[in-house]
């Protein structure tokens, strides 16, 4: 029971200089900042929607429908837009997390130059401003290719998911190294001891291990993501955000930014609360576990 | 193809268990260093086959380094280290030191399972993807070695089920899954309570009379005095004082070792 006895059963509170610094650290590790999304920040939200909303009501002519019929009028449309916010977050996630785990794992590559190469590209990425990468990939790749005379457009949404794509990469490179580099040296030993190979240590022993420790941050950066989406509006992709914008200039009324803008936001507060929320409680049973 | 051999030639020979007088294990002046820290300087001793050796000495005295450096876990500086058909100072390969670690095999006092691994798993591993043995052979011969432990009931259980003592004697029966010829155990009992140590050291009594040639680096004086053909008394890197366990525990002879041992015992 020794193991168990290590984990934070007995929870102290730190002086809050050294809290700080812990959370520092465990981000630095993570590769991202940690979200931390509580129930009241949604009451705050929904606070917020309705002052919103009330604003709008009383700034609105008498004869304009009220605020609340115009938002359930435009909602089919918002939720079309946020279907394809999460399938970019998906699709963006999916792409960065294959490539990062091969990124991460060249982190960890015996040959220098892998290695080297692997953590230039890790922490130009990580480092890059999100939106900077967004531009680079919209304005860098063609619209279009040919391949053997059949021309395939690209469409302006994948570019954008491959934007998004490479800052998840280079996190999820972190949040691999990081993992590895977790596990006890003890484990190297006892495997080498035990004559498995590097490749054998690796897969059997390393990895498996690294998989639950991985999947907190993981999630957060999925999370993180998800909000991130709404960056493609600035490049024209007709995600919620800019569709909320076509409303908005499609109504033409005064008053209605905050109801709007409230709106979304708790859209995107209900998806992402549940993934926050269970992170948080990965980590505590993964803290005691170990 | 028939060749005489000479009667000198005795690598050629099978091995008797129990074979007096061949070492299995020979050191020779070995120094070892981590960067300007001398951890070992000039170790020399040698272990027959079948024979248990104990080193016991005080905390950094380079004990645990000289285990590490018998599986080759850590290369040395200088002078020679013979384990069986290997010499171990001059394997620079991966590959080569596998195959040495197929036949020396280590306990640690951390007991190092695999945490993701059932008890039965842990033992089954190394056979099955290292040696490539048939999985029901080994399924059998790890279900045989946790009964020779006691824990034949433990075996679906996982590291974070067992206790200390149950989770090392898994340990010492994963080890011997490899068949080794040599077994090193570095401080298995000391992160164990006094309780379950009895039930880690009967296991590698046990172990000693079948003919196991062991290495141990402990901090029991009572258990060494037991088991060991010889004991190595060390201190700062070197080998004070060898002999055998009544020799050096009743009548030592150098003033280092009876300040150790009266500071113990």
């Amino acid at each position: 029971m020794s193991g168990k006895a290590r984990g934070t059963v007995l929870p102290v509170i730190l002086p809050a200089g050294e809290r700080l610094a812990r959370a520092a650290m465990r981000e630095r590790s993570d590769g991202t900042h940690r979200l931390r999304l509580r129930g009241s920040h949604g009451w705050a939200l929904l606070g917020a929607f309705v002052l919103g909303c009330g604003i709008a009501q009383a700034q609105s002519q008498p004869e304009s429908p009220s605020i609340l019929d115009t938002l359930w009028k435009w909602t089919p449309l918002l939720a079309r837009g946020f279907v394809f916010n999460l399938a970019i977050s998906f699709i963006a996630m999916a792409i960065g997390t294959v490539t990062g785990l091969f990124l991460g794992f060249a982190q960890i590559s015996l040959l220098p130059p892998v290695r080297k190469g692997a953590w230039f590209a890790t922490h130009f990425f990580r480092n890059a401003p999100w939106l900077v990468l967004l531009f680079y990939c919209m304005f860098l790749l063609p619209f279009q290719v040919s391949v053997f005379g059949v021309t395939i457009p690209i469409p302006d949404w994948t570019k954008a998911t491959l934007g998004l794509a490479l800052p998840v990469m280079a996190n999820v490179s972190e949040i691999a190294r990081g993992a590895v580099q977790s596990i006890p040296t003890t484990q190297w030993e006892a495997a080498g001891s035990l004559a498995f190979n590097r490749r054998q240590t690796l897969w059997m022993i390393i990895f498996p291990q690294c998989i639950k420790r991985m999947l907190p941050p993981w999630m957060n950066l999925y999370a993180i993501l998800t909000m991130a989406t709404v960056l493609a509006s600035i490049v024209g992709v007709n995600e919620m955000m800019t569709l909320t914008q076509r409303a908005l200039s499609a109504e033409n009324r005064p008053g209605l930014l905050l109801a709007f803008y409230s709106y979304v936001l708790l859209w995107f507060f209900v998806y992402c609360y549940p993934i926050a929320r269970w992170t948080v409680r990965l980590e505590a049973r993964y803290a005691v576990d170990q | 193809m028939a060749v005489a051999r000479d009667a000198t030639d005795t690598s050629a020979l099978p091995r008797a268990p129990g074979d007096a007088g061949e070492p299995i294990v020979l050191l020779r002046d070995v120094h070892q260093a981590f960067g300007s820290l001398e951890v070992l300087k000039g170790i020399s001793f040698s272990v027959r086959k079948g024979g248990v050796a104990c080193i016991i000495g005080p905390s950094g005295s380079g004990k645990s380094t000289l285990l590490r450096c018998i599986n080759g876990l850590v290369p040395i500086r200088s002078g020679t280290i013979r384990v069986a058909d290997f010499d171990v100072h001059r394997l620079k390969t991966d590959q080569e030191k596998i195959a040495l670690r197929k036949e020396v095999s280590m306990v640690f006092q951390q007991y190092n399972l695999f945490p993701h691994k059932t008890a039965l798993d842990n033992v089954m591993m190394a056979p099955i993807h290292v040696l490539k043995e048939d999985r029901n052979a080994v399924r059998a011969r790890a279900i045989a070695l946790l009964t020779k432990v006691g824990l034949a009931a433990k075996q679906n259980s996982y590291p974070g089920e067992l206790s200390g003592g149950q989770q090392q004697r898994v340990a010492i029966a994963r080890s011997l899954a490899m068949r080794p010829e040599v077994m090193l155990f570095d401080e298995v009992t000391a992160a164990l309570d006094p309780e379950t140590v009895k039930e880690v050291l009967s296991t590698i009594r046990e172990l000693a009379r079948e003919g196991m040639t062991c290495i141990l680096v402990t901090h029991e004086m009572r258990f060494a005095r037991e088991i060991a053909d010889e004991v190595h008394f060390t201190d700062g890197g070197t080998i004070v004082e060898s002999g055998p366990p009544a020799q050096l525990f009743d009548h030592p002879r150098k003033e280092r070792t009876r300040a150790f041992l009266s500071q113990i015992l």
